[in-house]
């Protein structure tokens, strides 16, 4: 029985360290941190418009798409498909997919389509694009904007976000936030 | 794409350098030696002992260890259960979440008991901010335990003739306090500063740029994971896991992330050579579980990078490689690597949705969990490698015609018993899990209080695919690695229930079954080396191993796996 309350005391003894002195030590250092470690927000004309790393949905034809998502973009929840790669109806959803970039924008060739475009990210919410994604939408963008076609690419590639190692990223919300401030 | 591949090697090779400073600090630690860190924790464990009237010096033999941890457990998951059953009336609900239902609660509090985290809840709806800072807590102790465990079979391994083992609390609050607690620190604030939320208001209601109103889920993220990744637990704060943007924000964070899960199963492994002055023999087991690592891991990145076959016919550009269920700030290069560490090691994050990935890669991660022994969990990664190298003592020992000893001990009929006995409960409990859940979902059994609907509701996917999502929820279970082929409709009584139980056989049986047989062996006479003894630490006994576990696990499982990912993949050809 002495035995019992000892393990007892000990448990409560680390839970006062580990859920309450830790976490609250890293929320003080968090204090220091971008946005006071509220998750980083991007603003227009003072108004928070969105997360910095939290991608939205885009399907007005003035502005960048993202990717397919299972969620719709809705973050208070997050997922992938979790479709299988053989999956019959999967890959029919996929080829639609194809089949309406293809509509929307009738000057691209299947084989500029990069796969990312077409595939759901794992958590619903990747607020990226790769380059060659944003690269094929400036045409459809340019011209419901009646902006230069050649203006509209030189903003894509100056939003491109390179690395020393890793994968080139487009941020879709950073992209068309600098779109709506294009003249 | 190249840089990817740099990326990958870079992440690597650093995680193993770094590994070895970290694997010599653990063996002072247990050593008794002085550290830096004593200033802060010898007052801190001090503190801890004194209330709650523990002697950390006293000495207990291989049985006091095992019911000192087992007992310990059980208080643990008492506490964790009746949080999450009643967690709806609890405070820190600011989403106001629902209570969890019994077999969910059940489940949960086993999961992350057992350092697995197997989660058929959502973290942004399923749990509330209490549940999540008690999940945490058993974070920490569950992988202290694991940490302790492998230190008793370590002391067993040093002494001569002894029964005394050292202390189980001292081992197990010292993992805590100076291994766990520093480097999680460390981790959380690499986190923070990138963006990983720490923040205790809920849900955000904003106005989307073209005008959409959507919630975006937040909380105390940044300290939740950093000791999921440093206890090799895995269980995410959000629903998505670390492929969430704000779970894993950038590159940097993955790199973070990778390094934070990989880092103390590898220090362990140097550990064990520093703490028994053989340090070729760490190298040794260090570089079996390597082969097997890469031998996993390189045909997983070449078939991401490669792409669905199936989406490459449909004529598009697969430059980025197979993107269903990955983010495009990892590429595919990274998040196989990540799939395969997650798996060898039994962490279980995904930064990737495993579902979705191709079938080599499927097959990859199955067997990185089906062998278990390549790295592995905190402390218990360590554990099962035991197992193995005890099964090639005694196999090589026949062969050769000599007596079996492992440092000097002879193995006998009871250790191999022991470890027969532990290397097959694995398999048993995967397959016939497998083989019943695969009965009702052939036969589309109407399955009453056990699941809504019949049985083929559960699967996301049809044919060899959908056999494969219930073969990994039991291997996953098994290997207490916590990741999921996560289309499988699992939060119901009969996933709950059935992978509750496997979860808690498949901790418990590989923890008593070692500690039983290095105590043994701890209490046996002490022959010292001659010409006659097999050599343990050479690059042929190496290979030995290395045989051993091919032939337990391509046996066991190659069946299994040839109807699941091995058919899908010739199907996809």
């Amino acid at each position: 029985m002495k035995n019992i309350f000892s393990l007892l005391k000990l448990t409560v003894v680390l839970i006062v360290l580990f859920i309450v002195i830790y976490p609250l030590a890293i929320y003080g250092i968090a204090q220091m941190a971008p946005n006071q470690g509220k998750g980083e927000t991007i603003s227009v004309n003072g108004k928070v418009v969105g997360y910095q790393k939290i991608g939205q949905k885009f399907d007005k034809s003035n502005y960048f798409w993202g990717r397919p998502s299972a969620v719709d973009y809705n973050a208070s929840g997050s997922a992938g498909s979790n479709k299988g790669p053989s999956n019959a109806d999967y890959l029919t959803l996929v080829q639609k997919r194809i089949d309406t970039l293809l509509l929307v924008h009738p000057y691209l060739k299947k084989s500029d389509i990069p796969s990312d475009m077409v595939t759901a990210s794992g958590s619903g919410l990747d607020p990226n694009i790769s380059p060659q994604g944003a690269l094929i939408q400036v045409k459809r963008v340019a011209k419901e904007r009646h902006l230069a076609e050649a203006k509209v690419k030189a903003l894509v590639e100056s939003k491109i976000n390179t690395a020393v190692v890793g994968p080139e990223t487009v941020n879709v919300l950073e992209l068309n936030v600098a779109l709506d401030a294009l003249k | 794409m190249n840089t990817e591949l740099i990326g990958v090697v870079g992440i690597f090779i650093l995680i193993i350098i770094l590994a070895i400073p970290i694997g010599k600090y653990i063996a002072k630690v247990f050593l008794g030696n002085k550290t830096l860190l004593d200033p802060i924790f010898n007052p801190i464990e001090k503190l801890i002992f004194k209330i709650s009237g523990i002697n950390p010096a006293e000495e207990m033999n291989w049985k006091q260890h095992l019911k000192a941890l087992l007992s310990i457990n059980m208080v643990w998951f008492f506490l964790c259960f009746f949080v999450l059953l009643f967690q709806g009336s609890l405070p820190l609900n600011p989403d106001n979440n629902p209570s969890m239902t019994p077999d969910l609660a059940f489940n949960t509090a086993i999961s992350f008991l057992v350092n697995c985290d197997l989660q058929h809840y959502s973290g942004e709806s399923g749990v509330s901010y209490l549940s999540q800072l008690v999940l945490m807590f058993l974070q920490f102790v569950s992988a202290g335990v694991g940490i302790a465990a492998a230190l008793m079979v370590f002391t067993a391994m040093r002494e001569r003739t002894t029964d005394k083992l050292g202390n189980f609390y001292n081992y197990f609050v010292k993992s805590c306090t100076r291994i766990l607690l520093p480097l999680s620190v460390i981790v959380a604030i690499a986190l923070v500063f990138s963006g990983t939320p720490m923040t205790f208001e809920g849900k955000d209601a904003i106005t989307t740029l073209q005008g959409d109103n959507v919630e975006v889920s937040r909380g105390p993220a940044a300290a939740f994971i950093a000791i999921k990744h440093i206890g090799t637990n895995g269980g995410g704060f959000f629903g998505a896991n670390s492929a969430h943007p704000l779970e894993n924000p950038t590159y940097f964070t993955n790199a973070v992330e990778l390094w934070a899960q990989m880092i103390v199963p590898f220090a362990m492994i140097f550990a064990l050579g520093f703490f028994l002055n053989k340090r070729k023999l760490s190298y040794i087991i260090f570089g079996v579980m390597t082969v097997g690592f890469l031998l996993l891991v390189i045909p997983t990145i070449s078939s991401e990078i490669n792409g669905n076959p199936a989406i490459a016919k449909m004529g598009i550009a697969q430059t980025t490689g197979a993107m269903e269920g990955k983010e495009v700030r990892f590429g595919p290069a990274i998040s196989g690597f990540w799939s395969i560490a997650t798996t060898v090691i039994s962490t279980g994050s995904v930064n990737s949705m495993h579902d979705s990935s191709m079938p080599v890669s499927g097959a990859m991660q199955l067997l990185a969990m089906m062998v278990n022994a390549f790295y592995g969990g905190c402390g218990v990664g360590y554990l099962n490698f035991y197992i193995f190298i005890i099964l090639a003592v005694f196999i090589s020992g026949l062969m050769v015609g000599r007596t079996p000893e492992f440092l000097g001990k002879k193995i006998e009929a009871r250790e191999v018993k022991i470890a027969a006995f532990i290397a097959i409960i694995h398999p048993l409990l995967i397959l016939a899990g497998t083989a019943l859940a695969s009965y009702f979902a052939a036969h589309d059994t109407e399955m009453g209080y056990w699941f809504s609907g019949n049985a083929t509701g559960w699967l996301n996917n049809p044919g060899n695919h959908g056999f494969s999502e219930m073969l990994y929820e039991y291997t996953s279970s098994a290997a207490n690695n916590g990741s999921g082929f996560e289309g499988l409709g699992d939060n119901n009584p009969f996933w709950n229930i059935t992978t509750g139980i496997v979860l808690l056989l498949s901790r418990f049986i590989p923890i008593i079954g070692p500690l039983a047989i290095a105590g043994l062996l701890a209490n046996k006479k002490y022959i010292p080396e001659s010409a006659g003894t097999l050599k343990t630490d050479t690059s042929i006994f190496g290979i030995m191993i290395f045989a051993v576990i091919a032939i337990i696990a391509a046996l066991s499982f190659f069946p299994a796996l040839a109807l699941g990912p091995l058919a899908e993949y010739f199907t996809l050809k």
